[in-house]
């Protein structure tokens, strides 16, 4: 048996319409000879077979796109079905062998079938060439479409965008008469060599020139000496080490560097979360009660299970998502410094052990002595400073990570229900994503998610 | 050592005359170059040396003698030929383009083509705009070829022995307004053509010139000098590809740059030295770089139209005078 | 029937076989996408390409087109590098920089796959200037199709070659259509041999669907040539079966047309005459597709095997290397 696939007609054909069968099942063919009348977007073609043998199955009808490389028949290719005088057309078709059964013309139109799915997802022409284009494993990437297939909004989710105009950082203009004095660069660099400030120096009209910097340091005899530069200090790296400041700033300088951030924020009522969890807790020993900053991590990993655009890291210019929910939890160390502690598998743990997590991990960490095993790599973080009394976080991306979830303290605040105004207890919940990986409209289903979930808490068990 | 007073023209004329006694492969061919001794006269004197074999007069067919120096380079001579004036070299643009400069990478490294093609450039003469363009940025362009362009008595002596040595395509351009120029030539031996000359030295700024501007550039660091401003000026030599270093170790004593280029400002060469400098040496500008170009208007040929359209040494001076301050 | 010609029939046919074979199998190769690029088919044309280079001797020249793995095959090239630059591969005749268009093999004196139309034919001239100016009795052939009539480069090197009395042999593969436009649509004078006369050079018209005839009338001419005639024309009349660059709709031809030309399609007209003669043999014929078979697949399973260029070499091959 061998397949006759849409051939590529050219470099750039995706796709192509079957738009008439030149044989029917049944028919013999010999190798080259035209099958079909093949549309692309440039022409009608007419495409033969390279196989000999007889048609036994058309597996696209007529008026069908399919990518190329779709097979669009079986040809049985067994010696006792393949003519036996190749070069002599006119050559009778030899009797039915048992291995080609021979349809009739009526059996052809029943047997019409869509094309048999490959082992791969299968994804649309134009889905492959963005693929290619933005250099994405199809294979890595998580469909969501019909049959998790990759869908043309996944690739474009997955795909590096330039900041849209409207959300490029607008510099306003200096208003006349304040406007900061232009320096050239080699007047910067002479200024840090020679020690001048360039804040107090009164420039002219023009531009700030080496000239203006080297008579404003024969005017500073106090401050000539040439500053002492500084060398970072560098003390030995501990790995993830408590209080590495150096580690820390690397890491969020990279982050501020090389991430186009794009923040999303919204509030969530918990007046029904909290409810949940008074009764949920009075069923349990003091030692085992669940805080709210759990029912938060949970709706956290649930969402981010969901979407998973947000959930993974961005290596070698591509989105990567993560199998697994990692909930990396930022946590503040005494003495000052970050450690981020992590739970693996965070959407799959029941509520009790999640609140474990966050109990022991946390307690670990402040304390400055984590397991190695707790700082794995996580796949987004949350960071909660809600206890230090912040409303609203705007966070940094871990890189990797392609997003980062903060909630503020839950206040109670003036909040409308169904057109009656009541005290609710709230939170506000924000998202900093990589706008490399994914766009708003992303980011907006996660806190939707989150807040979903929130107003079920019973399924946050 | 002597030296001898002589001209661009004769240098040019002696340089090809000592690479075909030498070299019984090199030989010239383009249009007029025997009989009538050169548009230029610069092959003078050449056919009754050497004979119509060597100094071959070809029909006007720029795309067929171009592209039959190219088949002859790679079929083992060393050819020279000339193309009366830059402006038809655009005939033969196919055949510098996609063959001289691309036969090699195209063949995996098989085919090289060593060839030497002159040709007239610049404006100057008012000839109008078909005869007094100045392509060289084009040219320089293009990778696979390389560029050179004599501005003294020496260079134009010395450059083309090493581009006849050279295993690939060198395009030689001569500004008309250099033939007639008079020099002391010393030793008159093959000169390097890798790297960019200091032709006067300064403190204050760079003056970034080649061809037929390095002579503007230098009158106008005379005029400087005399204001009290220090110019440096550099003769690019090879324009592709360019000196980087020479560049930069100037740019970082001076910590200005004016590029001068007898060509249009888009899109130009003095855009491609502008944005190199940008690029390397950024954080010792002590002003933005300028350019001295062409006026972006097809050569006019009433005089004042043509002189006010060129680069001038009143316009490099003004530029200098708007930096330096 | 000397043994002579049996043993030219022979050869002469299994040069067009391993041609047709080899682009069969490369119009698979492509529809899979194993190849890329243009690439530009010459079934049907095979009778040109086994004539024409069959007259050449190894230190002749050849300047070709974008259609050229006929030219390059027959020329010499090993199948084996032409399949392993389709495939882009560090193996291919010019290490998967030149792809179909741009076959070079500097040791066989193939100067390539030129992709400008008529853009080959000033390079030609110059190889025969060279060889003329060292006395080297060498001919330059110069294969171009009937758009390249239309170039001002054509002219320009048909008066040059004659005026200078190179070792050229023009050789003009008239397929009739410039792409889409046939051949009365594009030219004024469609004999395109009496206008290579007017350049005072001498043509012939050949029928180029006949090996025999082509391989003859080449012979000739090139032997003309080193007699020092100066340049000679070859207008080779032949068809390709196929699309320009692997497949178009044919709107602007005939089917009828087509059909008529692949009547006269070279291999079946000279398996016959063979044949007729006691020349072939059915086991001789299968013998020869099986070796060209062989050969095909083992240049295809070299391809897939072969490396690639690395990325790092990206800029090789842009000024020689000097050591």
């Amino acid at each position: 048996m061998a397949e006759f696939v849409m051939p590529s007609l050219g470099a750039d054909m995706e796709s192509g319409t079957v738009t008439e069968w030149l044989v029917k099942p049944g028919d013999l063919v010999r190798k080259g000879d035209v099958v079909a009348v093949v549309d692309t977007a440039k022409a009608a073609v007419e495409v033969e077979c390279f196989q000999s043998g007889r048609v036994d199955r058309l597996l696209v009808p007529e008026g069908r796109s399919v990518p190329v490389g779709t097979p669009l028949a079986v040809i049985t290719t067994d010696e006792a079905a393949a003519p036996t005088t190749p070069g002599r057309p006119d050559a009778p078709a030899p009797p039915d062998s048992a291995a080609a059964p021979v349809h009739t013309g009526d059996q052809a139109a029943t047997t019409l079938e869509p094309p048999t799915r490959p082992a791969t997802r299968p994804t649309t022409p134009i889905v492959r060439h963005l693929a290619k284009e933005a250099g994405l494993d199809l294979a890595a990437l998580h469909g969501t479409g019909a049959g998790g297939a990759v869908t043309r909004h996944d690739i474009e989710q997955a795909t590096p965008h330039p900041p849209r105009p409207a959300e490029r950082p607008q510099t306003p203009p200096h208003p006349r008469g304040q406007q900061a004095p232009r320096v050239s660069p080699y007047a910067r660099k002479l200024a840090a060599d020679l020690g001048v400030d360039l804040a107090a120096l009164h420039p002219g009209d023009g531009p700030v020139t080496a000239a203006d910097i080297r008579a404003a340091a024969e005017q500073q005899p106090a401050q000539r000496q040439p500053a002492q530069r500084q060398p970072a200090q560098r003390r030995p790296v501990k790995a993830r080490g408590v209080d590495n400041r150096t580690a820390i700033a690397a890491l969020m300088s990279r982050a501020n560097r090389d991430i186009p951030h794009y923040h999303l924020a919204t509030t969530v009522d918990l007046d029904r979360a909290l409810a949940w969890l008074r009764e949920h807790n009075k069923a349990l020993p003091v030692a085992e009660r669940v805080l709210p900053a759990a029912l938060l991590l949970k709706a956290t990993a649930l969402a981010a299970a969901a979407v998973p655009e947000l959930n993974g890291h961005w290596v070698d210019g591509a989105l990567q998502p993560s199998s697994t929910v990692d909930l990396g939890m930022a946590v503040a160390v005494r003495g000052g410094g970050l450690l981020v502690p992590v739970l693996p598998q965070a959407d799959t743990l029941p509520l009790a052990e999640i609140m474990r997590g966050l109990r022991e991990q946390a307690t670990r960490a402040r304390s400055g002595r984590p397991r190695a095993s707790d700082l794995g790599q996580a796949s987004i973080t949350v960071t909660n400073l809600g206890d230090l009394g912040v409303e609203v976080v705007h966070g940094v991306i871990h890189p990797p990570q392609v997003a980062l979830v903060g909630f503020g303290a839950v206040v109670e605040r003036p909040w409308s229900v169904d057109g009656l105004l009541g005290v609710r207890p709230v939170v506000t919940v924000t998202l900093a994503a990589d706008h490399r990986a994914t766009d708003g409209a992303v980011g907006a289903r996660f806190l939707h998610m989150i807040d979903n979930s929130l107003q079920t808490p019973e399924e946050l068990l | 050592m002597t030296t001898v007073r002589t001209t661009y023209r004769e240098a040019l004329r002696e340089a090809m005359r000592s690479a075909m006694r030498e070299d019984e492969r090199v030989f010239l061919m383009g249009e007029d170059v025997g009989r009538y001794g050169g548009c230029y006269a610069v092959s003078l004197g050449l056919l009754e040396e050497f004979g119509p074999d060597r100094i071959r007069d070809t029909p006007l067919s720029e795309s067929a003698f171009v592209g039959a120096g190219i088949g002859a380079a790679i079929a083992g001579m060393r050819p020279i030929v000339e193309i009366m004036t830059v402006n038809f070299s655009l005939l033969a643009l196919d055949q510098i383009l996609n063959n001289a400069a691309t036969l090699l990478h195209m063949s995996g490294g098989q085919i090289a083509v060593p060839l030497v093609i002159r040709m007239t450039t610049g404006a100057g003469r008012q000839l109008a705009a078909q005869h007094s363009h100045s392509l060289e940025g084009w040219y320089a362009h293009i990778p696979g070829l390389r560029v050179i362009s004599p501005a003294t008595v020496a260079d134009a002596r010395g450059m083309l022995a090493t581009a006849l040595a050279d295993p690939d395509p060198v395009i030689m351009f001569e500004h008309n307004s250099l033939y007639s120029v008079e020099g002391e030539l010393s030793d008159g031996g093959p000169v390097d053509i890798d790297t960019a000359a200091v032709r006067r030295p300064g403190t204050d700024v760079t003056l970034i010139s080649y061809g037929g501007t390095v002579a503007k550039a230098l009158d106008a660091a005379g005029e400087l000098a005399d204001a009290g401003i220090s110019a440096e000026v550099i003769d690019l030599r090879t324009l592709r590809p360019l000196d980087e270093r020479t560049l930069l170790e100037s740019v970082g004593r001076t910590h200005r740059a004016v590029v001068v280029d007898e060509g249009w400002r888009s899109g130009s060469l003095a855009a491609e030295i502008a944005a190199r400098i940008a690029e390397q040496a950024f954080y010792q500008l002590d002003a933005p770089v300028a350019r001295v170009c062409a006026a972006e208007v097809p050569v006019p040929y009433a005089a004042q139209l043509e002189q006010a359209a060129l680069p001038q040494v009143a316009d490099i001076v003004a530029a200098v005078r708007a930096m330096v301050g | 029937m000397t043994t002579a010609d049996a043993k030219t029939r022979l050869e002469l046919l299994t040069t067009m076989l391993r041609v047709r074979r080899f682009e069969e199998r490369c119009v698979e190769l492509y529809s899979a996408e194993k190849i890329r690029g243009f690439m530009h088919l010459c079934i049907g044309e095979e009778a040109v390409s086994a004539g024409v280079l069959r007259a050449l001797g190894p230190l002749d020249a050849v300047v070709s087109t974008y259609r050229e793995h006929g030219h390059a095959l027959a020329r010499g090239l090993p199948m084996a590098a032409v399949m392993a630059e389709m495939f882009g591969r560090a193996t291919g005749a010019s290490h998967g920089r030149g792809g179909s268009m741009h076959l070079f093999d500097g040791e066989r004196r193939f100067y390539g796959g030129n992709a400008i139309v008529a853009g080959g034919l000033p390079v030609a001239v110059g190889l025969a200037l060279a060889d003329r100016m060292r006395d080297r009795p060498t001919v330059t052939a110069c294969l171009f199709g009937d758009g390249a009539v239309a170039e001002g480069e054509f002219h320009e090197c048909m008066n040059l070659a004659a005026l200078w009395r190179l070792p050229v042999l023009f050789c003009c593969e008239n397929n009739r259509y410039a792409m889409g436009t046939a051949l009365e649509r594009e030219h004024a004078v469609t004999d395109l041999a009496l206008r290579a006369s007017s350049y005072g050079m001498r043509s012939w018209a050949v029928d180029g669907m006949d090996a025999e005839a082509v391989a003859d009338v080449a012979a000739r001419a090139v032997d003309t040539i080193r007699g020092g005639s100066g340049p000679c024309f070859l207008e080779l009349s032949t068809y390709r079966f196929r699309a320009h660059s692997m497949y178009d709709s044919d709107r602007y031809r005939d089917k009828a047309e087509i059909g008529a030309w692949k009547r006269r399609d070279p291999i079946p007209a000279l398996t016959e005459l063979m044949r007729a003669a006691d020349q072939l043999t059915d086991e001789d014929l299968a013998g020869i597709e099986a070796t060209i078979g062989e050969e095909i697949d083992t240049a295809v399973a070299a391809a897939e095997q072969a490396p690639v260029e690395p990325v790092a070499d990206l800029t090789r091959f842009v000024y020689s290397e000097r050591t």
